[in-house]
């Protein structure tokens, strides 16, 4: 059975669906979202998972874009931080500790903290350029009309205007290591810890892999917008997925939830729209999917549907996920050592030096678990105390290394790497494997199966400079249309990749409107 | 037979006989394998396939079987014609394309029977066919070292194989399939070639190769059967007007030039499009060729004069050059001097005043020439016995 025809129908209500669909709908068409799930927000969600205690998936608010934000006017929606511009403090695990906030460190010597604050207004400087090119449809770099020789003559100019001497430290860094880059300019080993850790965290990469700098740079690209650090959102991330869903429906979008889309349809090669699980089905002239790459195309549309070389490159996308999400509901406040009480609400990095972050890197490469795995830690209730009972806390862990493809299965593994994770945090914080009341480990395969995340990857894909720019998700698909004409990607999947920002569904719906309005 | 490892070339199962027969030592290889260029003579050998017959090893030919529950799907979907046309029993000539549309090579389809089929290439392309089966059940065995297969080609092809024993074989059709018993084994023949000429192609394991070597050339005996060299084969297909990969076009997937691909209407071979048939690689980027119109048209030219235009560039009437010669021969049973080009569009037309700079030296001497040129429309070489069934007795 078909239902009422709509003008565009987008796959999946995470944030960049929910992004896109209320573009779309402000410029007057007619859009249906139609989500498996029966929440909004994608990763943006909040649950219970245990009584009384709460936690999100993705945790902290890094890199949402102002200008999506102020489109969309999320606040209005409900969006409220319960803090912002968290500090981020590294802990060694031996009672040190450094604390970086803006372009200021604590914790090291007079000559590290020059050489952060120069780091970090180079920083700034870079991910100026950079999230101008984020907030920009991908030129063409074959074919190229008028409009890709100004969008290439505009980067041309952003990074001309950096000046000689940081254009050319950023042309030497933009495809190195983030391991050498920070060795040349710091002692510090926590310093350099935390700065490591920013580069690869989610990606399938240690510190030493090429072109980690960019990881960098793309998880710190709301700094050139003069953002500060990360925000906690009031409620649980879910409620920025609420905050979304409330600002498409307010521009008139219809949501559906618990409709899982099985199909693309197509009609002479074209998307002519979408079948549900249940068999029904929905025709739009316009399909935006927000599902990851491989889900789009290797399920939705089907590789019989599309040409075999572009069938290869959706094959060869990088996105086997080696990122895992701890929860803990504890009986009180954990103590790291090193770490001042009034820290304890920061964004805590549990790594001593970028070697024990490349070391625990070594056994993904092998489908093994870090025996000593790393982790960003958040505890919410410090800043949300209804996220648990009173008195109590949750402690939310991003822990790497988790490989998706763990020899053995997860099965088997997940007990014994649960346990690798509480010993670890036992030794930054001892005492706390006794207040652990419940857990929760979400590995890449949970992640996946929750979130329709095809290899349970945290960005949909590895952020690689060979996935990332002019080459996200693949060529051939990196200007958000694809092969399939009427279908788009509007997800991480699609420049400029993952991480909340909002930009892949809003740079989705403006191409689509402004191709549609060219024909 | 030695591995390559061990040998820069490959010996086929037929070496035996071959290096035997093979008086000029003109040896030649042809992917991987050692393979003569002329055996005695060359014109002998030419006018043996026109007259008489000839006999070519094509055992280093390409050849992939593909079965599996969606065999006809996968092909469908790597090929640009339909293959449901092509009926268990028959062969089917056909091109393959990247997704950009360009050819990436020319070959045969073999049906052998209900789902089970051999492609036969020029150029290797193993991992094309297995990147292109993601998401079909199907398996893909290269079996080119499996198959022992010779060519027979001529006029008198059709009794010579019948004094081999294959009773009937006249009534086998163009593009048909049929096995025999031979030796103890299977002899499977295809009325197929690449001659444009009455003519068989024969396959079978190599442990048959060696006795079916001697026992055709016993056979052949009287019906003047001889073996022939790439160069007398070449001769052949140009005269026939058949195209070869890494000749007349640059297979896509080794173009390292933008533009270098042709497509298969820029190749003459639209008629191998079928956009009715559903989803193929390189669907859309033909599609939009068709609508856009081609940047080339590919056409056989008529050249003055008896000398040879190989690599001739092709001007107008002003001089300017408007493409290029990609095979050329003068054709002793056509008796013309034929020239393959590519030439851009709109170049080509029936009535196109255009003319080949020909170079060519007598004793060191070098002349130029601008020899008119007249597209050729339909087959230059076509003789009757090509299509007839029963296949005329000689």
């Amino acid at each position: 059975m078909t239902e009422a025809a709509y003008d565009a129908i987008v796959i999946g209500a995470g944030h960049n669906g929910l992004t896109c669909a209320g573009y779309l709908a402000r410029s007057g068409r007619k859009v249906l979202v139609l989500e498996a799930n029966d929440h909004p927000g994608g990763l943006a969600a909040t649950w219970e998972f245990a009584e009384g205690f709460r936690v999100s998936a993705a945790h902290l608010l890094h890199i949402l874009n102002p200008q999506v934000a102020k489109d969309l006017a999320l606040e209005l929606h409900g969006l409220k931080c319960a803090a912002a511009d968290l500090r981020t403090v590294a802990l060694d695990g031996a009672g040190g500790q450094v604390a970086i906030y803006g372009g200021k460190v604590e914790g090291v010597d007079a000559a590290d903290a020059v050489a952060y604050a120069e780091f970090h207004r180079q920083t700034q400087r870079f991910t100026k350029v950079l999230a101008r090119f984020c907030a920009r449809t991908p030129p063409r770099l074959a074919e190229r009309g008028w409009e890709d020789n100004l969008a290439l003559t505009r980067l041309g100019w952003d990074l001309r205007s950096l000046g000689k001497a940081d254009m050319r430290e950023l042309l030497r860094i933009a495809a190195i290591n983030i391991y050498d880059v920070a060795n040349d300019r710091f002692e510090n080993p926590l310093l350099k810890a935390a700065i490591g850790l920013d580069a690869v965290l989610g990606s399938h990469m240690g510190p030493r892999s090429p072109n980690s700098v960019y990881g960098y740079l793309h998880r710190h690209v709301n700094d050139g917008l003069g953002g500060g650090g990360p925000r906690v959102v009031q409620g649980g991330m879910g409620a920025l997925g609420e905050a979304f869903a409330t600002a498409a429906e307010a521009a008139g979008v219809e949501i559906r939830y618990g409709s899982r889309v099985v199909r693309i349809d197509l009609q002479d090669g074209r998307a002519a729209g979408v079948t549900l699980a249940d068999g029904n089905g929905f025709t739009a002239n316009l399909v935006l999917s927000n599902a990851d790459l491989k889900t789009t195309f290797m399920d939705l549309v089907g590789p019989a549907n599309l040409d075999a070389g572009f069938v290869r490159r959706v094959h060869n996308f990088r996105a086997q996920g080696v990122t895992a999400k701890l929860h803990l509901a504890l009986d009180g406040l954990p103590e790291f050592r090193g770490l001042a009480s009034t820290d304890a609400s920061a964004r805590l990095l549990l790594t001593p030096s970028m070697d024990d972050i490349e070391l625990a890197f070594n056994h993904a490469k092998y489908g093994e678990c870090s025996p000593s795995p790393v982790m960003e830690v958040s505890i919410p209730t410090l800043h949300d105390p209804a996220l648990a009972p009173v008195g109590k806390h949750v402690l939310s862990a991003v822990v790497q290394y988790a490989p998706h493809r763990l020899q053995g299965g997860w099965e088997a593994g997940r007990t014994a790497f649960l346990q690798t994770c509480l010993d670890r945090l036992e030794a930054f914080a001892p005492g706390i494997g006794g207040m652990v009341l419940a857990s929760e480990l979400l590995a890449p395969p949970d992640l996946e199966k929750q979130f329709n995340l095809r290899g349970g990857h945290w960005h949909h894909g590895e952020i690689a400079l060979d996935q990332a720019l002019f080459m996200r998700p693949v060529p051939g698909a990196h200007r958000y249309a694809t092969p399939v004409p009427g279908l788009y990607l509007c997800g991480a999947s699609a420049h400029p990749g993952g991480g909340l920002s909002g930009l892949a569904g809003r740079n989705a719906a403006l191409q689509a409107i402004r191709e549609q309005e060219a024909k | 037979m030695k591995p390559h490892d061990e040998t820069l070339l490959l010996d086929t199962p037929f070496a035996a006989g071959v290096r035997r027969a093979c008086q000029l030592q003109d040896w030649g290889h042809w992917k991987g394998y050692a393979t003569p260029n002329a055996y005695e003579d060359v014109e002998q050998e030419y006018f043996a396939l026109r007259n008489a017959a000839g006999v070519f090893d094509l055992s280093p030919m390409t050849k992939y079987r593909i079965s599996g529950p969606d065999a006809g799907a996968f092909l469908n979907r790597l090929l640009t014609r339909d293959v449901g046309k092509i009926g268990p029993g028959r062969v089917g000539y056909c091109v393959w394309c990247d997704d950009a549309g360009m050819v990436l090579d020319d070959g045969t389809l073999f049906h052998l029977s209900e789902g089970d089929y051999r492609l036969c290439a020029q150029e290797r392309c193993l991992d094309w066919l297995h990147w292109s089966a993601l998401g079909f059940d199907v398996y893909i065995q290269d079996e080119t070292a499996a198959v022992a297969a010779l060519a027979v080609q001529g006029p008198t092809s059709c009794a010579a194989l019948q004094a081999l024993g294959l009773d009937g074989l006249q009534d086998l059709k163009p593009f048909a399939l049929r096995s025999f018993a031979f030796d103890g084994g299977e002899l499977l023949v295809s009325r197929t070639g690449f001659t444009g000429d009455l003519g068989y192609e024969l396959w079978t394991a190599p442990n048959h190769a060696q006795t079916l070597w001697d026992a055709l050339f016993k056979a052949g005996r009287d019906y003047l059967i001889r073996p022939i060299g790439m160069a007398a084969l070449d001769l052949a297909r140009i005269e026939a007007g058949f195209i070869q990969a890494g000749e007349d076009f640059v297979p896509a997937d080794q173009v390292l030039r933008p533009g270098r691909g042709r497509s298969p209407f820029e190749l003459g071979l639209g008629w191998l499009v079928d956009f009715g048939k559903g989803p193929f690689t390189g669907r859309s980027a033909l599609l939009r060729e068709r609508q856009r119109g081609s940047r080339f048209r590919f056409v056989k030219l008529d050249v003055q004069g008896d000398k040879p235009a190989a690599d001739s560039f092709i001007l107008n009437k002003s001089g300017k050059v408007v493409g290029h010669v990609t095979s050329a021969a003068w054709c002793p049973s056509a008796k013309r001097n034929l020239a393959l080009a590519s030439l851009q569009m709109p170049w080509g037309r029936p009535d196109d005043a255009l003319y080949a700079e020909i170079y060519y030296s007598r004793e060191l001497h070098w002349t130029r020439l601008e020899a008119r040129c007249k597209v050729i429309e339909g087959p230059l070489w076509d003789p009757p016995r090509r299509r007839q069934t029963p296949a005329p007795d000689f």
